[in-house]
Protein backbone atom coordinates (compact mmCIF):
# COMPACT_ATOMS: atom_id res chain seq x y z
CA UNK A 1 0.00 0.00 0.00
CA UNK A 2 1.91 3.45 -1.27
CA UNK A 3 0.55 5.84 1.24
CA UNK A 4 1.51 9.75 0.32
CA UNK A 5 0.21 13.23 1.59
CA UNK A 6 0.80 15.07 -1.95
CA UNK A 7 -1.63 14.51 -4.75
CA UNK A 8 -0.39 11.50 -6.32
CA UNK A 9 2.42 8.64 -6.27
CA UNK A 10 5.59 10.03 -7.86
CA UNK A 11 6.41 7.82 -10.55
CA UNK A 12 3.12 5.95 -11.09
CA UNK A 13 -0.05 6.99 -12.49
CA UNK A 14 -3.38 6.99 -11.37
CA UNK A 15 -5.62 4.73 -12.88
CA UNK A 16 -9.01 4.17 -10.96
CA UNK A 17 -10.17 6.45 -8.01
CA UNK A 18 -12.15 5.51 -5.33
CA UNK A 19 -13.31 8.41 -3.72
CA UNK A 20 -12.57 8.87 0.02
CA UNK A 21 -11.28 6.38 2.91
CA UNK A 22 -11.13 6.93 6.61
CA UNK A 23 -10.25 6.08 9.98
CA UNK A 24 -10.66 7.20 13.66
CA UNK A 25 -10.08 5.95 17.14
CA UNK A 26 -11.16 7.51 20.48
CA UNK A 27 -8.25 6.64 23.32
CA UNK A 28 -8.20 7.29 26.83
CA UNK A 29 -5.07 6.59 29.15
CA UNK A 30 -5.33 4.37 32.04
CA UNK A 31 -4.88 6.12 35.50
CA UNK A 32 -1.69 5.41 36.42
CA UNK A 33 -0.34 7.06 33.38
CA UNK A 34 -2.67 10.02 34.60
CA UNK A 35 -0.97 10.20 37.74
CA UNK A 36 3.01 9.94 36.30
CA UNK A 37 1.58 12.70 33.51
CA UNK A 38 0.08 15.00 36.62
CA UNK A 39 3.77 15.15 38.18
CA UNK A 40 5.24 15.90 35.12
CA UNK A 41 2.63 18.93 34.73
CA UNK A 42 4.51 19.97 37.95
CA UNK A 43 8.28 19.65 36.53
CA UNK A 44 7.56 20.18 32.82
CA UNK A 45 9.50 18.13 30.16
CA UNK A 46 8.07 15.66 27.49
CA UNK A 47 5.08 13.29 28.53
CA UNK A 48 6.40 9.81 26.92
CA UNK A 49 3.54 8.44 27.78
CA UNK A 50 0.99 10.51 25.85
CA UNK A 51 3.08 10.66 22.99
CA UNK A 52 3.13 6.76 22.62
CA UNK A 53 -0.62 7.10 23.23
CA UNK A 54 -1.14 8.93 20.64
CA UNK A 55 1.26 7.06 18.28
CA UNK A 56 -0.51 3.95 18.87
CA UNK A 57 -3.58 5.42 18.18
CA UNK A 58 -2.70 7.26 14.74
CA UNK A 59 -1.15 3.48 14.00
CA UNK A 60 -4.78 2.09 14.57
CA UNK A 61 -6.45 4.31 12.52
CA UNK A 62 -3.95 3.97 10.22
CA UNK A 63 -4.75 0.31 9.81
CA UNK A 64 -8.64 1.14 9.84
CA UNK A 65 -8.37 3.08 6.79
CA UNK A 66 -5.90 0.89 5.23
CA UNK A 67 -8.72 -2.07 5.92
CA UNK A 68 -11.42 0.25 4.23
CA UNK A 69 -9.42 1.06 0.84
CA UNK A 70 -8.55 -2.88 0.69
CA UNK A 71 -11.71 -3.60 0.64
CA UNK A 72 -12.21 -1.05 -2.34
CA UNK A 73 -9.70 -3.33 -3.79
CA UNK A 74 -7.19 0.35 -3.58
CA UNK A 75 -3.36 -0.26 -3.38
CA UNK A 76 -2.78 3.40 -2.62
CA UNK A 77 -3.90 6.36 -0.77
CA UNK A 78 -3.01 9.92 -1.83
CA UNK A 79 -3.72 13.51 -0.09
CA UNK A 80 -3.79 11.42 3.52
CA UNK A 81 -4.82 14.26 6.22
CA UNK A 82 -4.86 14.06 10.25
CA UNK A 83 -7.07 15.65 12.47
CA UNK A 84 -6.58 15.37 16.26
CA UNK A 85 -9.59 16.78 18.81
CA UNK A 86 -10.46 16.09 22.68
CA UNK A 87 -13.58 14.36 22.85
CA UNK A 88 -13.67 14.38 26.52
CA UNK A 89 -11.03 14.93 29.29
CA UNK A 90 -8.34 12.49 29.28
CA UNK A 91 -9.15 11.12 25.98
CA UNK A 92 -8.26 12.31 22.49
CA UNK A 93 -9.71 11.55 18.92
CA UNK A 94 -7.15 10.92 15.80
CA UNK A 95 -9.37 11.30 12.90
CA UNK A 96 -7.09 10.22 9.04
CA UNK A 97 -8.56 10.31 5.95
CA UNK A 98 -7.26 10.37 2.29
CA UNK A 99 -7.87 9.25 -1.17
CA UNK A 100 -8.24 5.81 -2.36
CA UNK A 101 -7.27 5.06 -5.82
CA UNK A 102 -5.08 2.58 -8.05
CA UNK A 103 -2.13 3.28 -9.59
CA UNK A 104 0.38 1.23 -11.82
CA UNK B 1 -0.11 27.28 56.51
CA UNK B 2 0.83 24.64 55.39
CA UNK B 3 -0.89 25.04 52.08
CA UNK B 4 1.11 28.07 51.53
CA UNK B 5 4.16 26.14 51.80
CA UNK B 6 3.25 23.30 49.67
CA UNK B 7 2.60 25.83 46.87
CA UNK B 8 5.61 27.52 47.15
CA UNK B 9 7.89 24.57 47.51
CA UNK B 10 5.68 23.50 44.16
CA UNK B 11 6.62 26.53 42.21
CA UNK B 12 10.43 26.26 43.57
CA UNK B 13 10.47 22.95 42.33
CA UNK B 14 8.39 23.23 38.78
CA UNK B 15 10.84 26.45 38.51
CA UNK B 16 14.00 24.58 39.11
CA UNK B 17 13.21 21.64 37.30
CA UNK B 18 11.78 22.88 34.24
CA UNK B 19 14.88 25.44 33.98
CA UNK B 20 16.76 22.10 33.59
CA UNK B 21 14.67 20.74 31.59
CA UNK B 22 14.26 23.01 29.11
CA UNK B 23 17.94 23.85 28.79
CA UNK B 24 18.74 20.18 28.00
CA UNK B 25 16.40 19.63 25.79
CA UNK B 26 17.18 23.08 23.86
CA UNK B 27 21.02 21.68 23.88
CA UNK B 28 19.78 18.34 22.27
CA UNK B 29 17.56 20.05 19.92
CA UNK B 30 20.49 22.20 18.52
CA UNK B 31 22.84 19.47 18.49
CA UNK B 32 20.43 17.28 16.24
CA UNK B 33 19.53 20.18 13.72
CA UNK B 34 22.73 19.68 13.04
CA UNK B 35 22.85 16.68 12.14
CA UNK B 36 20.11 16.11 10.04
CA UNK B 37 20.93 20.37 8.53
CA UNK B 38 21.46 18.31 5.11
CA UNK B 39 18.13 16.99 4.77
CA UNK B 40 16.15 18.70 2.48
CA UNK B 41 13.00 19.29 3.85
CA UNK B 42 9.94 21.58 1.98
CA UNK B 43 6.48 22.56 2.53
CA UNK B 44 5.56 22.95 -0.97
CA UNK B 45 3.80 19.83 -2.74
CA UNK B 46 6.63 19.85 -5.31
CA UNK B 47 10.12 18.52 -5.18
CA UNK B 48 12.96 20.55 -5.34
CA UNK B 49 14.13 20.57 -9.10
CA UNK B 50 14.13 17.47 -11.10
CA UNK B 51 14.33 13.98 -9.39
CA UNK B 52 14.19 11.23 -11.32
CA UNK B 53 13.52 8.43 -11.27
CA UNK B 54 11.48 8.12 -7.94
CA UNK B 55 11.83 4.39 -7.10
CA UNK B 56 9.68 5.34 -3.29
CA UNK B 57 7.36 7.77 -1.60
CA UNK B 58 6.33 7.19 1.70
CA UNK B 59 4.34 9.06 4.41
CA UNK B 60 6.71 9.92 7.92
CA UNK B 61 5.40 10.80 10.12
CA UNK B 62 6.77 12.26 14.24
CA UNK B 63 4.79 13.21 17.17
CA UNK B 64 5.74 14.76 20.97
CA UNK B 65 3.58 15.71 24.09
CA UNK B 66 5.45 18.21 25.87
CA UNK B 67 4.49 19.52 29.14
CA UNK B 68 4.93 22.89 30.61
CA UNK B 69 5.76 23.00 34.22
CA UNK B 70 4.33 24.40 37.55
CA UNK B 71 5.84 27.94 37.94
CA UNK B 72 5.23 28.84 34.24
CA UNK B 73 1.74 27.70 34.48
CA UNK B 74 1.26 30.12 37.76
CA UNK B 75 2.99 33.35 35.97
CA UNK B 76 0.98 32.84 32.92
CA UNK B 77 -1.73 32.86 35.06
CA UNK B 78 -0.90 36.22 36.11
CA UNK B 79 0.06 37.01 32.48
CA UNK B 80 -3.30 36.53 31.49
CA UNK B 81 -4.33 39.46 33.92
CA UNK B 82 -2.05 41.87 32.24
CA UNK B 83 -1.71 40.63 28.92
CA UNK B 84 1.08 40.79 26.66
CA UNK B 85 3.93 37.78 25.38
CA UNK B 86 3.68 34.04 27.18
CA UNK B 87 7.16 33.78 26.97
CA UNK B 88 6.91 30.28 28.75
CA UNK B 89 4.66 28.93 26.49
CA UNK B 90 5.74 30.49 23.38
CA UNK B 91 9.44 27.88 23.80
CA UNK B 92 7.17 25.48 25.07
CA UNK B 93 5.54 25.41 21.59
CA UNK B 94 8.66 25.64 19.29
CA UNK B 95 10.56 23.09 21.72
CA UNK B 96 7.58 20.78 20.52
CA UNK B 97 7.44 21.76 17.13
CA UNK B 98 11.23 21.25 16.64
CA UNK B 99 10.97 18.34 18.83
CA UNK B 100 8.56 16.82 15.88
CA UNK B 101 10.28 17.69 12.88
CA UNK B 102 13.71 15.91 14.47
CA UNK B 103 11.93 13.04 14.94
CA UNK B 104 10.05 13.00 11.32
CA UNK B 105 13.58 13.63 9.86
CA UNK B 106 15.35 11.03 12.07
CA UNK B 107 13.09 8.17 10.38
CA UNK B 108 13.92 8.23 7.47
CA UNK B 109 17.41 9.17 7.45
CA UNK B 110 18.25 8.02 3.75
CA UNK B 111 15.04 10.22 1.65
CA UNK B 112 16.50 12.45 -0.98
CA UNK B 113 13.82 14.75 -0.26
CA UNK B 114 10.83 15.36 2.84
CA UNK B 115 7.79 16.97 0.73
CA UNK B 116 4.83 19.02 1.84
CA UNK B 117 5.47 18.92 5.38
CA UNK B 118 2.24 19.63 7.77
CA UNK B 119 2.12 20.51 11.06
CA UNK B 120 -0.24 20.00 13.44
CA UNK B 121 -1.44 21.40 17.13
CA UNK B 122 -3.46 20.36 19.45
CA UNK B 123 -3.92 20.43 23.47
CA UNK B 124 -4.59 17.98 25.75
CA UNK B 125 -6.71 18.79 28.81
CA UNK B 126 -6.06 17.78 32.08
CA UNK B 127 -8.82 16.19 33.94
CA UNK B 128 -9.92 18.79 36.36
CA UNK B 129 -10.04 22.03 35.14
CA UNK B 130 -9.11 23.47 31.39
CA UNK B 131 -6.21 25.02 31.58
CA UNK B 132 -3.83 23.71 29.17
CA UNK B 133 -0.82 22.18 30.70
CA UNK B 134 0.30 20.23 27.78
CA UNK B 135 0.62 20.98 24.23
CA UNK B 136 0.73 17.85 21.37
CA UNK B 137 2.82 18.41 18.01
CA UNK B 138 2.59 15.91 15.10
CA UNK B 139 4.31 16.56 12.08
CA UNK B 140 3.60 14.61 8.43
CA UNK B 141 4.98 14.79 5.38
CA UNK B 142 5.71 12.79 2.18
CA UNK B 143 9.42 11.14 1.87
CA UNK B 144 10.81 10.65 -1.67
CA UNK B 145 13.53 8.02 -2.18
CA UNK B 146 15.69 8.09 -5.24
Amino acid sequence: MFVTNIEEIPGKRIVVCYGVVSGSTVRAKHVGRDIMAGLKNIFGGELEAYTELLTEAREQAMERMHRQAEALGANAIVNVRFSTSSVTAGASEIYIYGTAVLVE
Amino acid sequence: MWDLYFFISLIVTGYIFGQIHERRHYASIKQREQETMHMVMISTKRPLGELSPIKDARLVQGGVVISVDYFKRIVTSLRNFFGGNIRGYETLVDRARREAILRLKESCPDATQIINLRLETSAIYKGNGNQIGSVEVFAYATALYT
